[in-house]
């Protein structure tokens, strides 16, 4: 469904993809991994059309994503849910005015029906009755819900999660993990996700993929993973400051 | 020295042809359909009717101090009655739309600017994006638009405002004839000379906007970043403001 071929994207000097190979199939749960900085969100912001590579191609359901017009691409992203790394909730929006966007701007459905989905989507993420609340009335975990209820809106095929876990308390991140596996079995969506926590990574994905230097180093099962012989993945996994990834790079 | 010249000129002339892309980027999506007329009143209300007081005092007191320093100076040659068409003239002509847009350009530009640069560094650009949305539709055309019919109004309000602020001194200050005065600052005033007035303001309107949202949509990394486009954003639309109107009033007026 998904599949990334000999990706490579630089700001600057920096290369920070370097030959991206990554596949996802239909309605599996890929967890991508890596550093901070390794390149994680360029590689998921590549995948919807938000960053372009400068070689290589990203393919999603049989069309060459990097190769699309505007129209196209806009027409592509209806089958996209993304949840950002802090959400990214418009704040000069209501919650039900955030959650409803996508409906008010891309279809034709009527106030009252766009006012059901928008409350079916808050009660899948358990925020039933938030609708009139404003992004700056929300905490953290609550910001997440709603961008998760904002990005299954349109009833997606795929959702990006940029760090779903990132800035929430343990317990939060626990129900945040717990949501993403209860929506992809309810909604039998294809999923992927970055992060750098471990835990989250683990309870969520069916496969897990390593990002290390710009490339893909390691693709497996969860226990495939915590099983690999490749020090830097055992490094990684088991967050131990020595070993073959440097502190500081 | 002559490569920082050079440095500065060559950076000067990629953001104008950046700002002029957006404006062509804007023109392209002013034309499809839907026009989103909810986003272009609450652009109204920020831009126009909150910039209302501030526009209000600096036309009121500019008409006023014109009158009183226009005094001084016909006072020497006993031509007192002469104060009300310049006043009107003055207003209608020049400073009402300048000092309007240098005020809203100070004020809701700014404002522009910070929010949309806020918005980029939060993810919220990109975050419209996945939604299918175009942030030039969404965002830029709602300002632009607004923008462009909210300034002549204020122009007006300035105008009047002014004019008022003028008679107000001359009659109560300074003793002049009420209705010498009236008469002779409308009957100086030709209708272009308010009109083309507020084509300027129009033009002004557009530039505000184009430039605030520029800005917003270039800002880079944090709170830091929001801060050094908004100031941008102040700056040059504040120089475009005096720029624009140096060749519209050579335009307008075909002098």
């Amino acid at each position: 469904m998904i599949e990334l071929i000999d990706v490579h994207k630089s700001f600057g000097n920096h290369h920070v993809l370097d030959g991206v190979n990554l596949e996802v199939k239909k309605g599996e749960s890929m967890v991508v991994m890596g550093r901070s900085g390794s390149g994680k969100t360029v590689l998921i912001k590549h995948i919807i059309g938000l960053l372009k590579p400068d070689a290589g191609e990203v393919w999603v359901d049989g069309i060459k994503v990097n190769e699309l017009k505007e129209k196209e691409l806009n027409q592509l992203r209806k089958k996209f849910g993304m949840l950002f790394q802090y959400a990214a909730l418009f704040d000069s929006l209501a919650v039900s005015e955030n959650v409803g966007f996508a409906l008010m701007q891309n279809t034709k459905m009527k106030r009252k029906e766009i006012e059901e989905r928008v409350k079916e989507c808050l009660r899948m993420v358990g925020l039933e009755g938030g609708e009139h609340l404003s992004p700056a009335e929300l905490s953290g975990g609550m910001k997440k819900r709603v961008g998760l209820a904002r990005a299954i809106a349109l009833q997606p095929e795929i959702i990006l999660y940029d760090e779903p876990s990132t800035g929430l308390d343990p317990i939060m991140a626990d129900a945040i993990n717990n949501l993403i596996v209860d929506l992809k079995e309810k909604l039998r969506v294809t999923s992927v996700a970055i992060t750098h926590d471990m835990v989250s990574a683990f309870k969520i994905a069916d496969r897990i993929a390593m990002l290390y230097k710009g490339k893909i180093i390691e693709t497996g099962s969860p226990e495939e993973i915590k099983s690999s012989s490749n020090p830097v993945v055992q490094q990684f996994i088991h967050g131990e400051a020595e070993g073959p990834i440097p502190t500081l790079e | 020295m002559l490569k920082l010249i050079e440095k500065g000129v060559v950076r000067f002339c990629s953001e104008m042809g950046n700002i002029f892309i957006l404006l062509l980027k804007s023109v392209f999506w002013i034309f499809r359909p839907p026009l989103q007329l909810r986003l272009i009143a609450n652009q109204m209300e920020e831009f126009g009717i909150r910039s209302l007081p501030v526009v209000l005092i600096t036309g009121g007191f500019t008409g006023m101090v014109f009158a009183l320093q226009s005094y001084q100076g016909f006072q020497r040659f006993g031509a007192e009655t002469l104060i009300g068409p310049v006043v009107s003239l003055s207003i209608c002509r020049e400073l009402a739309p300048v000092l309007t847009a240098l005020m809203v350009a100070g004020r809701a530009g700014s404002a522009m600017a910070a929010e949309i640069g806020t918005m980029k560094v939060t993810e919220q650009i990109d975050a419209l994006e996945t939604l299918a949305t175009n942030p030039v539709k969404y965002l830029v055309v709602p300002r632009i638009i607004s923008g462009i019919i909210i300034l002549p109004v204020l122009t007006i309000f300035a105008d009047s405002i002014g004019m008022f602020g003028g008679y107000l001194v001359s009659v109560n200050l300074l003793g002049t004839n009420p209705t010498i005065y009236v008469k002779s600052s409308f009957d100086i005033l030709e209708l272009g000379d308010v009109t083309n007035g507020l084509i300027k303001a129009a033009f002004f309107g557009l530039g505000i906007t184009l430039v605030g949202c520029y800005y917003g949509f270039n800002t880079e990394g944090g709170a830091k970043g929001v801060g050094r486009a908004t100031t941008k954003a102040v700056v040059v639309a504040c120089m475009s403001i005096l720029i624009l109107d140096f060749f519209l009033t050579k335009v307008l007026w075909g002098i």
